[in-house]
């Protein structure tokens, strides 16, 4: 009985696995062969990446897209990490009264739906004469709710000894921030910088929105843009599809540990 | 101003570089989230006057809601992708972080990272791998032809099309739900289940009996995320189906957007939609929050 159970749940997850994998492999598959092979059905990686490469930097300008995706995603991931780390740090080393009251009406802030709130911000970044920059994409999204809580979460850990100590070492407050608890918190760090690079790559919504001029094009914007016209070309589709996952698939594959057991901390 | 600084206690230095810490990110969420809102919920009781100015408009822009037909569309498909998809969803993660919970399986690594995967892609690159699988002439109506069924015009059919979206959704966030729920079931000691095993009780007892109760928080978390994430969709209606055949498979933010952005602005019009599925979302999470916290 407990063997068939084994046997069973080994199927289910090799299943789970293999529908998880499949869609990716196909993209894979499709970035490496021709239009035609793939109408036809063709499943096995095939000889035509280069040509399909090419016909991408013809049609799309690829470098400028992974350029601003990559400065957009760097600065946003840093800029991010670093105010919400401390804000957390902050509401969980000093919290009195005040500022648990301060975070439970922060956190109503993850209740309120963004399209709610995007025409105003539009308005506003328009008023201030930033469309069509970065920084009026950053801005929104470097402090949400979620990794304030994230981290004032992970500060809950922290041995409050250690920041004694430190003090009677005569270390200021904010280099107690910066050489005790970041080193120590290195596993919540990976899962704060995976979740928040991948969105901050990821976002198509307000770039859409916020970035109309042709030379702030980000990656998805691009992948969007090759399904426009007649005929598809779906080599170059799923080439450009393909180019567009790499980096956060990378990323998530290197810190995948530290995203675990940032999250497990997260939710204790 | 040296002596003034000195006189201060050290609790009261401590209370203040807390504040010094937290007040960039909480004046951030202040200006960019919280200030935007309330515009939002003024733009919606105003109209558009002559020359610019805007005047108040009492509830118009609400009772033009009731009489909009694409509207009625819209919060349809959404609430229909919601009711189907977030269950959906949320039992397959539970299932698999329970499967994957038990320390006789092996490859327990490999399984879980292969599951997550669909997370790092984009929301745009996965609305076009889905796009081509189910096109007409795309692997799916390969393999439904191969088997001897009729292939299906899947964006053709408003059904149709509906279901490759909940199904494309349910394979994108699957596994990151699953992450939540495994790193929650780590806290549960796994001889609570061998316990219970001895005891008699079946695997489906377990689950509810054990599981869920024990992770009623995490689930609790993921239910509200993914009521929000699914009540705001936007990508997948623009890029997998473009809202269509017709508006069959339109959601809400998508039409917020249409009337915002892509036909003659009609910001005040799409501010009172918004604040509809703001309160949608305050509703839904507050019932959410009162099952979850409810205690046995």
């Amino acid at each position: 009985m407990t063997k068939f159970k084994t046997i069973l749940s080994y199927i289910v997850l090799v299943l789970a696995s293999f529908l998880s994998a499949f869609p990716l492999y196909y993209m894979f598959c499709g970035a490496t062969n021709t239009s035609i092979d793939i109408v036809r059905g063709r499943l096995l990686p095939g000889t035509h990446l280069a040509e399909n490469f090419r016909t991408l930097l013809s049609n799309q300008n690829l470098g400028l897209a992974m350029y601003n995706s990559f400065r957009n995603a760097i600065v946003i991931t840093v800029v991010t990490l670093l105010v919400c780390s401390i804000a957390g740090y902050g509401f969980e080393i000093y919290h009195d009264k005040g500022k648990d009251i301060l975070m439970s009406i922060l956190l109503l802030a993850m209740m309120l739906p963004f399209v709610a709130i995007m025409i105003p911000l539009f308005k506003m970044f328009s008023s201030w004469k930033l469309v069509n920059t970065w920084i009026a994409l950053a801005l929104p999204s470097i402090s949400t709710p979620f990794m304030i809580m994230l981290f004032r979460q992970a500060a809950r850990s922290f041995p409050h000894d250690i920041i004694e100590a430190a003090r009677l070492e005569g270390l200021s407050e904010i280099k107690i921030f910066f050489k005790m608890f970041i080193p120590v918190m290195k596993s919540t760090y990976g899962a704060a910088m995976t979740v928040t690079f991948m969105n901050a790559w990821n976002n198509y919504l307000w770039p859409t929105i916020i970035l109309q001029d042709k030379n702030q094009l980000t990656m998805p914007m691009l992948v969007a843009n090759l399904k426009s016209g007649y005929s598809v070309d779906y080599g170059m589709l799923m080439l450009g599809v393909l180019i567009c996952t790499l980096p956060t698939a990378i990323i998530f594959l290197c810190l995948q540990k530290s995203f675990a057991n940032g999250i497990t901390g997260a939710v204790k | 101003m040296n002596k003034k600084k000195a006189k201060l206690s050290l609790e009261t230095k401590h209370n203040l570089t807390g504040w010094a810490f937290l007040l960039p990110a909480a004046i951030l969420i202040f200006v960019f989230c919280f200030y935007p809102m309330l515009q939002a919920i003024i733009l919606s009781f105003s109209k558009k006057g002559t020359g610019g100015v805007s005047t108040f408009a009492g509830l118009a822009n609400y009772s033009r809601i009731l009489k909009d037909k694409t509207f009625q569309q819209c919060l349809f498909n959404t609430v229909f992708y919601f009711i189907i998809q977030v269950p959906v969803m949320l039992i397959l993660a539970l299932g698999l972080a329970q499967l994957l919970n038990n320390p006789k399986i092996k490859g327990k690594g490999i399984f879980r990272t292969l599951i997550f995967l669909p997370c790092a892609t984009s929301l745009v690159s996965y609305s076009m791998i889905f796009k081509s699988l189910f096109a007409t002439d795309g692997l799916v109506n390969n393999v439904i032809s191969a088997i001897g069924l009729t292939p299906v015009d899947w964006f053709q059919n408003s059904w149709a099309a509906r279901f490759v979206i909940i199904i494309a959704l349910v394979w994108r966030w699957t596994g990151y739900n699953m992450v939540f729920y495994l790193a929650g079931l780590q806290n549960i000691d796994y001889s609570v289940y061998e316990a219970s095993y001895i005891d008699g009780a079946t695997p489906f007892q377990q689950f509810t009996r054990i599981t869920i109760p024990l992770l009623r928080p995490t689930i609790l978390l993921t239910a509200i995320m993914s009521t929000s994430g699914t009540l705001q969709l936007f990508d997948e209606s623009v890029n997998l189906t473009a809202g269509g055949p017709g508006k069959s498979t339109m959601t809400l933010a998508h039409y917020i957007y249409n009337i915002s952005f892509v036909e003659t602005p009609k910001f005040n019009y799409a501010a009172a939609l918004s604040v509809f599925i703001l309160v949608s979302v305050a509703v839904l999470s507050a019932i959410q929050m009162k099952v979850g916290d409810k205690r046995d």
